[in-house]
């Protein structure tokens, strides 16, 4: 058969999918068909720019590689028309052109250059929505287990640990502890069968780096498993991954049977004796997982329950036996480390916080997406520059960092670099990459309120100071957002969250108060209002905020009565409608749906 | 021995396949769950039995992770995500609306049995928020008019007519 001439690339990750790339897929399929079109269609994952998705990439051969934006059934129609059957590009859906591919087309940005790309530095991400994750040859073809060959030629794991060690790659689960420091305890353990870990538990919510990574580069998390294992002396690898993943846990096991066919994986690595096998372990669905110990207790079919440290895992973690664990971006850096060398990787990133660290950009931001940045940038590049900063005109309030362990930081912070040490000097944490960011809208008690509650249901209930603190962290936020807070409440919260602090055993509870703590300090004033004036300021809080109709704006559409569920709206066609407040639920569909802003909240 | 209304014979090979490996709990819990859509106590005891393994080991390991179901739930599982995204982009909205429509709680089925409501803590897709899933169904950027109709979609014909 003829070489097609031009390739058709969808995006299909998670965030594709959700935008309906399966229906531009087909599509793209049926129509190639039908007009005969000599056409390549494949697909690849997330390439970060969630905000525009569905997305579609055509290259013709010699051409440059042209990325469509918002793509509908409608525009992909166009595309095929005019740019696969006659090389022209359709020019008002392109967002970007890649000129390493050909040719380059007039009038199209390149992708590098654009202010998303620009300020990025893709080393984790660096395969994200290139190759074919189902494909381990394109893995291959992009420099794939290079890296693996490389340290079993050398047949020396400690001179491979010396160069993780160099490179100054800390865990980017969270904690941040050093990775080769971690694969250097476990090395000296002696112990007849060690395992390696892949804590795929990404469950920060508001958080999907992990995801994105297992979705579209597998290989380079079996490689660094692979490597790791070969280091530490384990032949036995788990990765632990959210049930709620299902994408990403299906590529991993296309990835880890195409491995196992082509000798990366099995009893004989590569012909060097080395044994290394990988299995799948889902999660159940408890966020208290993501913490050593209880994720080595879930895997050994128990309530996943944290004990004290030490031991250590990496002294005596999975059934008994010396184990690392380890994130999935930080086992995704390894093959890159391996290959381009240790000082390759601590050229990026600042003093004690080398490389790079992907985040996950969401909330209130004109363009969110997976972003993957030198440590040292600083909020505002990443939230202004890369994000193209807040949508609707609203002013920016907070960035909320770290998940439920992080805390808010306010527009005064923002330009503070995203390290850990700055991070946490500001007074929350790097955490896994979760970047939230909030407009005047959000009220950030209300937000507190919201992780309090999260934290407190996903508490295990080892430990009584978490089990029942922070249910009544919530309980005081809860009522306080009903307009019940009372004198007093601020200080009991800090101090309650103290004890909290001080005395809970893992990491879930010591950090469970900080988005607390974070917000009374920096956005004191909106916890007054609530409790003092009984007001919230960002009228978000229902039973603090009233809506009424403003007379002069209604023109009598009805659409406030007809979406309203309990019947509180009254009035006729064309006249001015009446909101009856002792019915009123708060619910805000008035609000939503008044296209000529005659609804007031307030 | 039991004689209960579930069907027992797709067991004997989840038990087979788990037969000796260590840490099964969960495996096997997990495969009822994608069998019967829950686990249900009868399975439970059978296992038990087979397995010399108490039921309350199972019900205390089924209890803490949220991924397991007690009670059947409905055809239709609807899932609101409650991610920090999804809840700055006004999720909590949607599920309030959603569940004033079908009239239940979270966790909670419908009446006829055809939907089930839950909360989900993020599922990734946060760039796309609010996201929103009935069965294997993924929608984002979801308002709540729009969860409305999406689930009219799934009533068979049978909406209110308000909404």
């Amino acid at each position: 058969m003829e070489k097609a001439k031009t390739e058709i690339i969808v995006g299909m990750g998670t965030c594709g999918i959700t935008a309906g790339a399966s229906d531009i897929y087909a599509l793209a399929a049926e129509q190639a068909k039908a007009k005969g079109l000599s056409v390549k269609l494949s697909s690849t994952s997330c390439i970060g720019m969630c905000h525009s998705e569905v997305l579609v990439d055509v290259v013709t051969e010699g051409y440059a590689r042209v990325t469509y934006g918002n793509v509908t059934t409608a525009t992909m129609e166009e595309i095929i028309d005019s740019h696969v059957s006659g090389n022209v590009p359709v020019l008002k859906y392109t967002i970007a052109q890649m000129p390493s591919y050909g040719k380059t087309y007039d009038d199209i940005p390149v992708f590098e250059q654009l202010p998303y790309m620009n300020k990025q530095e893709r080393v984790v991400l660096s395969n994200c929505g290139f190759i074919d994750p189902l494909s381990i040859e394109n893995y291959i073809s992009h420099g794939g287990y290079e890296a693996l060959k490389k340290v079993i030629a050398a047949a020396d794991p400690k001179a491979a640990i010396e160069i993780i060690k160099a490179s100054g790659l800390r865990g980017r689960g969270g904690a941040g502890f050093p990775t080769g420091l971690k694969w250097e305890f476990c090395n000296k353990a002696q112990s007849d069968v060690k395992y390696i870990i892949c804590n795929a538990d990404e469950g920060d919510p508001g958080a999907f780096m992990d995801r994105s990574v297992l979705e579209g580069d597998p290989h380079a998390i079996i490689e660094g498993m692979l490597i790791a294992g070969y280091c530490i002396g384990a032949s036995y690898g788990y990765v632990y991954c959210r049930a709620e993943y299902p994408l990403a846990i299906s590529n991993l096991k296309v990835a880890i049977s195409q491995a196992h066919e082509m000798g990366f994986l099995g009893d004989n690595v590569l012909n060097s004796g080395f044994k290394f096998n990988i299995k799948i372990k889902e999660g159940a669905g408890a966020f208290v997982c993501g913490e050593e110990t209880a994720l080595i207790a879930s895997i050994e079919g128990l309530r996943g329950m944290p004990r004290a440290k030490p031991p250590f895992p990496a002294q005596k973690g999975l059934w008994g036996k010396p184990t690392v664990i380890n994130n999935v971006e930080t086992l995704a850096n390894i093959p890159r480390i391996i290959v381009k060398g240790a000082e390759w990787f601590s050229a990026f990133g600042t003093e004690k916080s080398k490389g790079t660290k992907v985040f996950a950009l969401a909330g209130k931001i004109n363009r969110g997406g997976l972003i993957e940045i030198p440590m040292g940038i600083t909020l505002r590049e990443i939230i202004y520059d890369i994000g193209g900063g807040i949508p609707n005109d609203r002013a920016f309030k907070a960035v909320q960092t770290g998940g439920p362990s992080g805390g808010c930081l306010t527009a005064a912070m923002l330009d503070t670099p995203v390290d850990y040490e700055n991070i946490a000097k500001a007074g929350s944490i790097v955490g896994s990459g979760g970047m939230i960011v909030m407009d005047e809208d959000d009220c950030m008690v209300n937000i507190a309120r919201y992780f309090l509650e999260f934290t407190q249901s996903e508490s295990c209930g080892k430990c009584t100071p978490c089990r029942i603190g922070t249910k009544r962290l919530y309980e005081i936020l809860h009522r306080i957002t009903e307009g019940k807070g009372r004198k007093g409440d601020l200080e009991l919260l800090d101090e309650l969250s103290e004890d909290i602090r001080a005395a809970s055993l893992c990491g879930l509870g010591q950090t469970a108060p900080n988005p607390i703590l974070s917000t009374l300090k920096n956005f004191r004033d909106e916890y007054a209002a609530h409790i003092e004036e009984k007001r919230c300021p960002a009228a978000v809080c229902k039973p603090l905020i009233t809506f009424t109709i403003i007379e002069k704006s209604c023109t009598g559409c009805m659409a406030c009565s007809r979406a309203c569920p309990v019947n509180a709206i009254t009035g006729e066609k064309k006249k001015p409608h009446f909101l009856a407040q002792e019915l009123c639920i708060k619910c805000g569909s008035c609000f939503d749906v008044c296209k000529f802003k005659a609804v007031l909240k307030k | 021995m039991l004689q209960g209304i579930i069907p027992m014979d797709g067991l004997d090979d989840i038990l087979t396949k788990y037969y000796q490996t260590d840490g099964s709990i969960v495996s096997i819990l997990q495969d009822m769950e994608g069998r019967y859509g829950y686990i249900p106590e009868e399975a439970v005891a059978w296992v038990s039995e087979k397995t010399g393994l108490s039921a309350s080991r199972f019900y205390g390991v089924a209890t803490f992770y949220g991924q397991f179901h007690l009670v059947k739930p409905g055809k239709n599982v609807v899932k609101v995500c409650r991610g920090t995204a999804c809840h700055v982009k006004g999720s909590e909205k949607i599920s309030d609306d959603i569940r004033t429509l079908l009239k239940v709680g979270v966790g909670e089925t419908t009446p006829d049995g055809n939907f089930t409501v839950e909360h989900v803590a993020c599922v990734g897709a946060c760039a796309r928020a609010p996201i929103f899933i009935v069965g294997k169904d993924v929608y984002g950027k979801i308002t709540p008019q729009k969860a409305k109709k999406t689930l009219e979609k799934y009533m068979g014909g049978e909406g209110n007519g308000k909404g």
